[in-house]
């Protein structure tokens, strides 16, 4: 999954190997003072957590993988 | 009857009038407001003891200078006599206006310029609301710019317009900028979802294309050039704008940056907020013509956000065809940044989850900052 907007991350909600549901919150997004939930385009597991909280993130970096 | 004779001297009891007392009622509606719903609290607190002090019988804090009469000498003003005048001289809302600017990416604007329509657009909503005022509700010409520029949701600009074609309802539209500001959460989305189809809600955007350096350096220096050209009297907010922005892009004046961001801007809305807040006099503000103007500022607000929408339907329709935008980032015309971009993200992920329109909503957002200031100078330029 990738960013869809730049911004920083407030909140990693989920961890790798965690099943999930589509529409699931995988973590929190912080842009222009707004937090934004960034949520799963479909069901599966997470292989892979590839940002950090509090890190700032740039619209197209790899958040996550799901497989 | 000595006690009374002193209290009547030194007290302020005696010049109590009924209206202060009422004025403290509306003081509470506004701290309830501003502290328990937080409706704008960094403004509607300071403008709101503004107005709390002068409804209290100090006279000394508000004085102009003079000389007494007995000795000949020169007795200094009130506090306020010179902290006011920051809006008298009009100096506060162009130093709001810096801060605006160091703190405002104009990336998104810049990435999409067509969203520049939507902030015109939103404009519409002041015209209208000016034309309402005008021709129906009583208002002057000049009393009719300042209450339709409300829909621009630009809280300096609208001071900074009331301060030089009407400063008698400096109080009341204030007020009803900031309050309707607060409120864009609840005005807008009905707006927007009456105005739209469910397939319109749920268009994506392309991803904006990230802008370098010096294209927003070149953006900030042409566009002041051009606006300031264009409508010469908005030029000192716009000046302030494009020069807070110009230190925030050059990346070379961190200390300034921050200082505009932060200290600055703070500081100067303390006294712009209190300043205006001392114009909401039991006679001032206690008047038929301050409900008609939280009317029409629904109205402005209503109108503004109506407009941008459907402009960007109508570009869907003819120059957007191959790339459309979403309806709903029309609403951020009103320049009230980020709140107004901030809804047409929310009402787009009520639809769409996975659809983000926070970042293309800020190009129309900062478009109608521009807009609403441009909008004010043509006012200031053909009424004053």
């Amino acid at each position: 999954m990738t960013c869809p907007l730049a911004g920083s991350v407030f909140k990693v909600v989920t961890s790798v190997g965690a099943s999930v549901q589509e529409g699931d919150t995988l973590m929190i997004l912080e842009a222009m003072k707004m937090e934004t939930p960034i949520t799963a385009p479909c069901a599966g597991t997470v292989k892979s957590v590839d940002v950090a909280q509090g890190q700032t993130v740039n619209e197209g970096q790899v958040l996550c993988t799901l497989g | 009857m000595d006690i009374v004779q002193l209290l009547h001297d030194l007290t302020g009891f005696y010049n109590l009038s009924l209206g202060m007392v009422f004025m403290w009622v509306v003081c509470v509606v506004l701290f309830y407001l501003a502290v328990v719903k937080e409706f704008e609290p960094l403004l509607l607190i300071p403008i709101t003891f503004g107005a709390f002090l002068a409804n209290l019988p100090c006279e000394n804090m508000w004085n102009a200078p003079g000389v007494d009469p007995a000795t000949g000498h020169v007795v200094a003003g009130g506090l306020y006599y010179y902290i006011m005048q920051g809006i008298h001289l009009e100096l506060f809302p162009p130093i709001i206006f810096l801060g605006v600017g160091a703190l405002t990416d104009f990336g998104p604007l810049i990435a999409n310029p067509r969203t520049l329509l939507l902030g015109g657009a939103a404009q519409f909503g002041v015209a209208a609301t000016y034309q309402c005022a005008y021709y129906f509700m009583g208002f002057n010409e000049g009393e009719s710019a300042t209450i339709g520029i409300i829909g621009g949701a630009d809280g300096p600009t609208t001071i900074l317009l009331a301060g030089k074609l009407a400063p008698h309802l400096l109080g009341a539209v204030a007020v009803a900028a900031y309050s309707y500001m607060a409120l864009v959460p609840m005005i807008q989305p009905p707006i927007m979802n009456a105005l739209t189809t469910h397939a319109e809600k749920r268009i994506r955007m392309k991803s904006l294309r990230p802008v370098g350096r010096a294209e927003k350096l070149i953006f900030a220096a042409m566009s002041c050039a051009l606006t300031i050209m264009l409508v010469p009297p908005a030029a000192p907010l716009l000046g302030m704008l494009f020069l807070g922005n110009f230190l925030r892009e050059s990346n070379v004046c961190d200390r300034l940056t921050k200082a505009s961001q932060n200290e600055i801007i703070n500081m100067t809305t303390i006294f712009l907020g209190t300043s205006v807040g001392a114009t909401m006099t039991a006679e001032n503000f206690l008047r038929f013509d301050t409900l008609k103007i939280l009317c029409m500022g629904v109205v402005a607000f209503g109108v503004a956000t109506a407009a941008g929408v459907l402009m960007a339907k109508l570009m869907n329709l003819t120059i957007n065809r191959s790339n459309p935008i979403n309806p709903l980032i029309g609403s951020a015309g009103v320049s009230a940044v980020p709140m107004a971009a901030r809804v047409s993200q929310v009402v787009g992920a009520t639809h769409d989850k996975q659809n983000f329109l926070l970042m293309h909503a800020m190009g129309p957002n900062v478009a109608g900052v521009i807009g609403t200031a441009v909008i004010a100078g043509y006012f200031i330029a053909t009424l004053k």
